[in-house]
């Protein structure tokens, strides 16, 4: 893989163009617009950006539930907890989810106890962890979007070719479509439009969103992560409002096409059956996450060692699923850095680097949404 | 969720090691030199002033490109001398080798040492080995102390950054945490980036003889420059700025850091420095260090402000400011 960075996409020359014609927009627009950034990715870019400061005052950015490890139910987290305790197993996870609290202990603390917990990358790491400790159990804990749910379905395959079979993945796999109807159909839910998420839409194709912008007549536009992507997605979307129109809009043709990675879809429809889905606060939605068809059972952590996923306790306090919807901003959770801190963490969002609480945390600053700090 | 352990986090540089250092560690040893939490000690030793530097490695691989744990070693704390404004002299080893690890590998890191201690003009004078059965070390852990002479007229220290001052990075950042990211964790990026590691005595003599009173030394080793500016805006108590257009990242490291959810300026460098100087000593500083091998990429990256005290603050390319907090925690892989 060779990398190479695209430093138009940082223009500030193009940026202030952009900015300018919002500005315009938005004044013709006459009233306050309300915009979700899905995906976390968006929220941590906005944030490292200073996204908010350049936007006019009628416009603010609200997260929503893009932050898989975020979304993750706190039964899925006591369960993933659970498993590291037994006996001859090695649990491979992404790092997001080691510091995430479950109602007793996180991984963090398990690992410091002397459980064999291990950070990967891929899913295809943990496969190999398999291959090279024959003689234990590795259960792979899944967790994420359409982005990476493909590439699990590829390792269990694998997994399947190579005759590993001490490979267990236990799925806790959400799908993005689904939660945005949720969302929608959430009465206490404010958003005027939606900045789509860029690495999900790369899998599932811009047209996985029609329904939703049909059915609820929804402003939406699908973004990249650098700042003039993001800029380019609201300045459509504004534009949208002003013209009283609801379209689905591309913002990031160089990487997402309308049917996506049909390979990558395939793949992920012939290892995982939809099914409905606990999210963190929010609750069960239908068909929004996936689960191991049968005929993988026996890689099936859920299947293969009886894993009961405890029903979701809310914890006291915690407005993790107010914030994942959008409906209040992490300052105003009474929790925030009060009691939840990053080094402290009450719920997900301050812990992945992705949560919205943590980047308010990390990038606080004054003015609009919330935030608060010192502005220069 | 309160740890009575340790966890990994406390060891990332950030704040949870910052934490242990002042709830713990400081209180068990308390004096003036430590409570500087420089990377050196300045002491006094019958009339003259001394820097004194301790640093343990136990990166993971002992073999990157561009370096191993021996030459990191010896470079490390020659570092840390440098940034007290010292010429470093004399160096201390130690070895803690587990069971197992081949002679061929000791006597190449040994091998590095030596030519590393050479570059940079230092003797290792003294030093210990000890061996620990299998697992109970990972290979190699490499200890290193050293001193130096502090000139006359010199006078750098952390709580010495002044409003107006500007902020001078001799390269660019990240070089070395990339490479042992993309190493540890086997990620295949067709990618010639190397790890920084390098001497930097050699660049501050040259610094501090156009001008000796530059205020502020550091290299921004674990934690990277948001963490070391984080501490010198602290430990000052001034504010600063700086431009994230102006910072140098190598095309290949922004990408790697990208896929991998890594902001540059919390990532390890090994052989870049930070400088805090006034503004008419801005030319003459950035000249001596561009002369230096390791300087070439050199430049302002920010300056020091009259107010926000304790607030690292960084201007985006599209015209917004955010804080550069101080990290926390390990810098985790994003996995969407």
């Amino acid at each position: 893989m060779s990398i190479k960075h695209l430093g138009e996409y940082r223009d500030p020359e193009i940026a202030r163009g952009l900015i300018e014609g919002i500005r315009k927009t938005c004044k013709t627009c006459r009233r306050p617009i309300c915009l979700m950034e899905v995906c976390g990715t968006h929220t941590v870019s906005i944030f490292r950006n200073d996204i908010r400061s350049v936007l006019p005052e009628g416009i603010s950015l609200i997260s929503g539930p893009g932050c898989p490890v975020c979304v993750t139910d706190q039964g899925e987290i006591d369960a993933f907890v659970d498993i590291a305790g037994m006996d001859n197993t090695i649990i491979a996870t992404f790092g997001d989810l080691m510091r995430v609290p479950g109602s007793r202990s996180s991984l963090q603390q398990q690992r410091a106890e002397g459980r064999d917990i291990r950070v990967v990358y891929s899913s295809m790491d943990a496969l190999d962890m398999a291959a090279g400790n024959p003689e234990k159990k590795v259960i792979f804990l899944g967790v994420g979007f359409e982005t990476t749910a493909p590439t699990v379905a590829a390792s269990l395959l694998l997994a399947e070719e190579r005759g590993l079979d001490n490979y267990y993945v236990l799925s806790a796999h959400k799908l993005v479509p689904p939660a945005l109807s949720g969302l929608m159909a959430n009465r206490k839910v404010r958003t005027d439009g939606f900045i789509l998420p860029g690495h999900v839409s790369v899998i599932i194709g811009a047209n996985a969103y029609r329904p939703l912008v049909e059915q609820y007549r929804i402003p939406c536009a699908i973004a990249g992560f650098e700042p003039v992507d993001i800029l380019q997605a609201i300045y459509g979307l504004v534009r949208q409002m002003e013209d009283h129109t609801a379209r689905l809009e591309n913002t990031y043709k160089r990487a997402v096409s309308a049917d996506g990675n049909v390979k990558a879809l395939n793949l992920m429809h012939e290892i995982f059956e939809t099914v409905d889905a606990s999210w963190r606060g929010i609750g069960i939605i239908p068909a929004s996450g996936l689960k191991i068809r049968k005929r993988f059972a026996a890689h099936d952590a859920q299947e293969a060692f009886s894993i009961k996923i405890p029903a979701a306790r809310e914890i006291k306090g915690c407005s993790c699923g107010e914030i994942l919807t959008g409906i209040m901003t992490p300052p105003e959770c009474p929790l925030y850095k009060k009691v939840c801190t990053p080094e402290n963490p009450v719920g997900p969002c301050m812990v992945s680097s992705e949560g919205s609480c943590a980047a308010f945390y990390r990038y606080h600053r004054s003015g609009k949404d919330g935030a608060e700090g010192g502005v220069i | 969720m309160k740890t009575d352990t340790i966890l990994l986090d406390h060891g990332s540089g950030g704040r949870l090691s910052h934490q242990l250092f002042t709830s713990l560690i400081l209180p068990a040893f308390e004096n003036p030199a430590l409570s500087e939490m420089h990377d050196g000690a300045m002491v006094d030793m019958d009339g003259r002033r001394v820097a004194f530097s301790t640093d343990t490695y136990v990166v993971d691989p002992i073999f990157f490109p561009g370096g191993d744990i021996g030459d990191l070693a010896i470079n490390g704390t020659v570092n840390d001398i440098a940034m007290c404004g010292a010429t470093p002299l004399f160096l201390s080893v130690g070895f803690v080798l587990e069971e197992g690890l081949p002679l061929a590998h000791f006597g190449r890191i040994l091998n590095s040492m030596r030519a590393a201690a050479e570059r940079a003009g230092v003797k290792v004078v003294t030093g210990d080995t000890k061996v620990v059965p299998r697992s109970a070390a990972d290979k190699i852990f490499v200890n290193t102390s050293g001193i130096g002479l502090i000139p006359e007229g010199v006078e750098i220290s952390s709580n010495r950054a002044r409003p107006g001052d500007e902020i001078i990075l001799s390269g660019t950042i990240a070089d070395h945490g990339a490479t042992i990211l993309i190493q540890r964790e086997g990620l295949h990026f067709e990618s010639a980036v190397t790890s920084d590691t390098a001497p930097l005595n050699h660049m501050v003599h040259n610094m501090l003889a156009v001008c000796p009173h530059v205020h502020v030394l550091r290299d921004p080793t674990r934690g990277g420059v948001g963490t070391a500016l984080n501490e010198i805006a602290e430990t000052s108590n001034v504010g600063i700025k700086i431009f994230e257009d102006r910072i140098p990242v190598r095309d290949d490291v922004s990408g790697i850091c990208e896929l991998l959810g890594l902001d540059p300026l919390y990532v390890a460098n090994e052989g870049k420095l930070l400088a805090f100087v006034r503004p008419e000593d801005t030319n003459d500083v950035l000249t001596a260090i561009k002369k230096d091998s390791h300087g070439a990429n050199a430049c302002v990256i920010g300056e020091v402000l009259n107010d926000h005290q304790g607030r690292v603050y960084l201007e985006t390319p599209v015209g917004g400011n955010r804080i550069v907090d101080m990290l926390t925690g390990e810098q985790l892989p994003r996995i969407c």
